[in-house]
């Protein structure tokens, strides 16, 4: 036998050995596109329970910041690139993906997965036809913070439920600007998911829309106006300088270190705000729901769900619906609780967890994010009605970009380099331009 | 003759150029200060500059969630791969263009410059299709092919720019000698290139090692570099700064320190062909 021939007979051995080895190796890999945020980090350092319990599925954790994560889970479902089994997704996206066929429906999911558990509100903004496509990992809705300390210096008690007249008397009595407390914190910084989604919510509570029922653009409305001015009264005699960089971490910021004495804003601020080892007014913080104008039933609040959602190219369908069973199961939740207390589990996504008594004790604002949550109602989210879903945003793919783009107009009136009444034209014919270019007005 | 200067406006100068290079070096300094702030600290105002207590509890909370070395890996490869690729297309043509210059030389120069021009988003789809088709997406061969086009065009214009500083006499002397063009181009002008070459090989390392882009959106989990290991530390909700100056000194530490013992050839590298 030459040495050639050897060698050809020993690659040959090995290559069916390792083809025998690969046959019998069913092990999957799930590369998971995740947002850098405190539940998604927590759950990236337990997946070994996750391990223990499936051997055979390997995670495989690609974190991105929100906007990149936004623009590279869009491009690979839309291409069908296959990159990530499963994907970090909002519900902005949620909708119209699951509508565009780009997500696997979650059904078959396993019995103990309970579906039924789920908030309705949060459930209905993740679903298609009744049909869920992402399972909710978070949850969170907006409300007011305040300084309980300030208010009751001023001689006053925030409501339950404020109203918008109550917030601007009680950011009034707490501005203190010489000693750089400004009564109240609220986004400036441009961009659909920043200033707007505060600034639609807010609208929503003073009984405007982003459009008729026709799809036309409604700024140039009495009730869009008035949102806007008050917004705007609020932020300039009561805001922080420079308010119009201002999002959620500046914001966050500002209200830990006691410069804030009110700010309306995720309810997920909640957590940091009273966490003494970063907040130093952690022991003076009060939780209201979010305001509505006198007489208008709607509130300025908003919904969001982080979820998690399988783009339909993917290879591993059946591991990546084991693996989100994991992660937003109820057993998620009391493992979270074994190991980091109740307090740092994941909020806003389940009846059963506002009905344990454990963890209404550990986290003092769980009803009012509960209440939040509840008051907001993606499908019917304004006074009048609208052909669209979402409360702080309107479910349609170009909303991304009008929405920045009147954010913009807007946060430059803040900025002081216009006018409410110039902005709001500005927005009216941006958003007129768009939707027309997308075929909604003919 | 040399102009003599008087010490005032020497010593003006140095304080100029001094507190030029400050401002520029600032925002590295801070970030390395930060680094070691805890996510309060680094949000403090007025801004704590050294009167803080030191921690190294950003780094061990950023060596636990992710695995740096793999990211560093994929970096070194991707970047040494094409540079090395770059220089052994670009320094066939930059010799070509340098000592053989034909009538289009300037414009094909021109052209490749051009390229440039282009924002990369512009081709970011057709490029991602083309990827997704022949199974390049997430690999490290990928982004080395797509960053070694990106700089071919600079690595071209600095070889020719550094050969036309080469007497062609020389060259020429070599040829009636009865070298090859292969023995020309090894032994007679590469040795004489060197400095050159270094220096180009030293920029491109540092440009493939920074370029974020590509490396960003063509990658997932495994050819992943350190410029998605830096942007997996931004957060939408929640203080990140600390933890996020951590990962940047250590993305940017390797790069740094190889540029500091390489400033002389960086240098001459940027300057040669300023002052004739």
């Amino acid at each position: 036998m030459t040495t050639l021939t050897r060698a050809l007979l020993g690659a040959t051995a090995l290559c069916t050995a390792a083809g025998l080895a690969a046959a019998q190796d069913d092990s999957v890999t799930l590369t998971i596109a995740t947002v850098n945020n405190g539940d998604m980090i927590r759950m990236q350092g337990l997946t070994g329970d996750f391990n223990e319990q499936h051997p055979n599925i390997e995670l495989e954790w690609v974190t991105l910041e929100e906007n990149v994560l936004r623009q590279r889970v869009t491009q690979d479902v839309a291409t069908s690139g296959g990159q990530f089994d499963v994907m970090t997704i909002g519900t902005y996206e949620v909708p119209i993906w699951g509508e565009q066929g780009w997500l696997v429906p979650l059904e078959g999911m396993p019995e103990d997965w309970n579906p039924e558990d789920f908030l309705p509100s949060i459930a209905d903004g993740l679903s298609v036809d009744g049909t869920l496509y992402a399972a909710p990992f978070y949850g969170e809705s907006s409300m007011v913070m305040y300084r309980t300390d300030l208010m009751e210096e001023a001689g006053l008690e925030m409501p339950e439920e404020p109203t918008w007249a109550d917030i601007e008397d009680a950011a009034a009595a707490m501005t203190d600007k010489d000693n750089e407390i400004y009564g109240i914190c609220l986004r400036g910084k441009p961009g659909w998911g920043e200033n707007m989604a505060f600034l639609t919510a807010m609208s929503n509570s003073f009984g405007a829309r982003w459009f008729n029922e026709d799809w036309q653009p409604q700024f140039d409305s009495e009730a869009w106006n008035e949102t806007f001015t008050t917004y705007l009264d609020l932020m300039n005699n009561y805001g922080p300088p420079g308010a119009a960089s201002n999002g959620f971490n500046e914001n966050l910021a500002l209200f830990q270190q006691g410069k804030c004495g009110m700010w309306i804003d995720a309810t997920v601020a909640a957590s940091f705000v009273t966490n003494p080892d970063e907040s130093q007014v952690a022991d003076s913080v009060g939780f209201a729901l979010a305001p509505n104008k006198d007489g208008v039933e709607k509130k300025g609040n908003w919904l969001w769900a982080w979820s998690l959602g399988i783009p339909s190219g993917t290879d591993a369908e059946d591991a990546a619906k084991t693996f989100i069973a994991w992660a937003t199961g109820r057993g998620y939740t009391e493992l979270v609780a074994e190991t980091e207390g109740w307090a740092n589990v994941p909020p806003g996504t389940r009846t059963s967890l506002y009905e344990n008594e454990e963890y209404l004790a550990a986290a003092p604002f769980a009803e009012t994010t509960l209440q939040s949550i509840e008051a907001a109602d993606p499908t019917n989210p304004t006074v009048d009605p609208v052909p669209y879903t979402g409360v702080q945003f309107v479910a349609i793919p170009e909303f991304q970009g009008i929405g920045t783009a009147v954010g913009q107009a807007l946060s430059a009136a803040l900025a002081g380099q216009t006018d409410a009444e110039q902005a709001l034209e500005q927005a009216q014919q941006i958003t007129t331009r768009e939707m027309t270019r997308a075929g909604y007005i003919q | 003759m040399a102009r003599a200067v008087p010490t005032r406006v020497k010593a003006r100068n140095t304080a100029i150029a001094w507190i030029i290079a400050i401002l520029i070096f600032f925002p590295i300094l801070w970030t390395v200060l930060t680094s070691f702030k805890t996510e309060a600290t680094a949000i403090a105002d007025p801004p704590v500059f050294v009167n803080f207590q030191w921690t190294l509890e950003n780094y061990v909370t950023v060596q636990e969630r992710s695995n740096y070395f793999r990211h560093f890996l994929n970096s070194v490869v991707i970047s040494v791969g094409s540079t090395l690729i770059g220089l052994a297309i670009a320094i066939p043509a930059a010799w070509a263009m340098a000592f053989v210059p034909g009538r289009q030389t300037k414009n094909v120069l021109m052209w490749m410059l051009s390229t440039k021009m282009l924002p990369p988003v512009g081709v970011l789809v057709p490029l991602y299709l083309i990827f997704r088709d022949w199974g390049l997406l997430d690999t490290r061969v990928g982004l080395i092919f797509v960053l070694t086009m990106i700089n071919l065009p600079i690595i071209v214009w600095m070889l020719y720019t550094y050969f036309r500083e080469i007497p062609g006499d020389i060259l020429e002397a070599a040829r009636m000698d009865g070298a090859t063009l292969r023995s020309e181009v090894t032994y007679v002008l590469l040795p004489m290139a060197v400095p050159g070459i270094a220096s180009t090989l030293l920029l491109n390392i540092i440009l493939a090692w920074n370029e974020a882009f590509w490396t960003l959106n063509l990658t997932a989990a495994n050819a992943a570099p350190l410029t998605a290991f830096i942007a997996s530390y931004s957060s939408p909700e929640g203080l990140f700064y600390a933890k996020l100056s951590a990962a940047s000194t250590m993305a940017i530490a390797p790069i740094l320190i190889m540029g500091w013992f390489s400033q002389k050839q960086l240098v001459r590298g940027l300057t040669f062909g300023a002052v004739k």
